[in-house]
């Protein structure tokens, strides 16, 4: 069976999160760059052409793209014919997490009861882990930078089956209008439809991992990704919520089977600081 | 065609926030303090206890960032705008007390709103997620109260060519309403 070291997976973790805070991807860039061209508001334009500059200092390597270097939220594919040697997985993942966070010079957001004494816990640990065991023997490892702002405008809506394709599209415009320009637009729109209530939060955490404007390989789920997009870029919210047309870049929907008298719905908006990166171990 | 930015020096007189108008980009001069949730919790519990303040807010301005760490021979790390809308619980009260102005991103309450007219106060905002942009305009940092809060700690900045826009400005207009207005598709 093939061996995977501990210390490697925490070696890869620090790295990545030190290059997603870093580096904006390509496709976020290339997608800010064609809304600065297209969009109508002069402010709005200023305000993405301020975003374009931005990611430019941070790539220098001295300044994170934004403050917020978010809660690190890591999915894990692990092979089931790999298995780790010389450590505890989750302490491994723990651990790239507090290095990665603490050599890069990143802001450290987690609180430790967070109902009352909220301490702040020093090292941006504990990690969110979402691990799949899936077949091979490799380990494929996504991190995933999450800010704050823009994951309390989440929504999760238990729709009943009867409100169909336009409640759906109802409520995911509802859920972007109502947040305005606190998630820091122009968003990315994570969409989770199906599957019980935890399930299809994750669906829609897990869609903003593709390439931004990547559509659904399923033809009617792209459909509905485009229909959710247009609606939401009429709503006139523009980037920072100062008016204009570019309110969302992408609309990124997941979909899978949902009970007979369900059709959960779930909103995880994703600010225009899209830090993500991923290696295979 | 979109006006030139209006510099303007911190803290605010107000007869200058007399004549900001949301919508209006400004260059900001001067002083700015660092505070956000945690240090406004603080803040009003030493306002309701009767405390002596650590940090005085009356006729400052106070920028909701909390930064990410600096660097050996920087000033100071990443430091954009947090959401500002979760300081509207402490807001109104602020305003009352003498604070003039704030900075950070999103939109506020009506109750803030009402009472940046009743007070004269005007509400900024910068464009949030430009946090590396916006360190380079941080000339001097340094905390001066409550350093346990870590990034949340309440900083005293010295900034040069701070750029923001008027979000909402003491005679009750409104940046967020007027963009969407005149960008919104009718449905």
């Amino acid at each position: 069976m093939r061996e995977i070291e501990a210390g490697k997976i925490t070696e890869t973790i620090a790295r990545l999160c030190h290059e997603a805070n870093y580096e904006l991807g390509e496709d976020v860039v290339a997608a800010l760059k064609k809304a600065e061209q297209s969009e109508e508001s002069p402010l709005g334009r200023a305000v993405l052409r301020e975003l374009l500059e931005n990611a430019q200092i941070a790539r220098e390597g001295l300044f994170p793209l934004c403050q917020d270097c978010g809660t690190a939220v890591i999915f894990l594919e692990a092979g089931q014919d790999a298995h780790v040697v010389d450590g505890d997985l989750h302490a491994a993942v723990e651990e790239g997490v507090r290095q990665g966070y603490t050599d890069a010079y990143l802001r450290k957001s987690m609180v430790r009861q967070p109902f009352s004494a909220r301490v702040n816990t020093g090292d941006n640990t504990p990690v969110v882990l979402h691990t799949d065991i899936v077949p091979g023997d490799r380990f494929r490892i996504m991190v995933m930078s999450k800010g704050g702002g823009a994951e309390n405008m989440s929504r999760l809506a238990m729709l009943k089956p009867a409100q169909g394709r336009e409640g759906i599209i109802e409520a995911v415009v509802t859920a972007v209008d109502e947040a305005g320009g606190m998630p820091c637009p122009p968003l990315i729109i994570g969409v989770g439809i199906g599957g019980t209530a935890e399930m299809t939060m994750l669906l829609a955490k897990r869609s903003l991992l593709r390439l931004v404007g990547q559509p659904s390989p399923d033809p009617e789920v792209a459909e509905l990704e485009r229909d959710i997009l247009e609606r939401v870029n009429d709503l006139g919210i523009g980037p920072m919520g100062l008016g204009g047309r570019t309110t969302a870049l992408a609309v990124h929907a997941e979909v899978m089977a949902a009970h007979i008298a369900s059709m959960p719905l779930a909103v995880n908006l994703q600010c225009h600081s899209a830090r993500h990166r991923e290696a295979i171990l | 065609m979109m006006q030139d930015a209006l510099n303007i020096k911190s803290p605010i007189e107000p007869d200058v926030i007399d004549k900001l108008t949301a919508g209006t980009r400004v260059l900001l001069s001067g002083v700015i303090y660092t505070a956000r949730d945690a240090a406004h919790k603080r803040i009003v519990e030493s306002l309701d206890s009767g405390e002596e303040l650590l940090f005085d807010p009356r006729g400052q301005t106070i920028y909701y960032a909390g930064p990410s760490p600096a660097r050996p021979g920087q000033v100071t790390g990443s430091i954009g705008p947090t959401t500002s809308g979760r300081m509207d619980a402490y807001t109104p009260r602020l305003l009352a007390y003498g604070l003039r102005a704030m900075i950070g991103k999103g939109n506020r309450s009506e109750a803030v709103r009402e009472a940046l007219v009743q007070y004269k106060g005007v509400y900024l905002v910068v464009v949030g997620g430009a946090a590396a942009l916006i360190a380079r305009s941080i000339k001097q940092a340094e905390v001066v109260a409550y350093e346990d809060l870590g990034p949340e700690a309440i900083r005293r900045l010295i900034v040069e060519g701070f750029p923001a826009i008027v979000a909402n400005d003491a005679h009750g207009g409104d940046v967020f309403e007027q963009g969407k207005a005149e960008y919104r598709r009718g449905r």
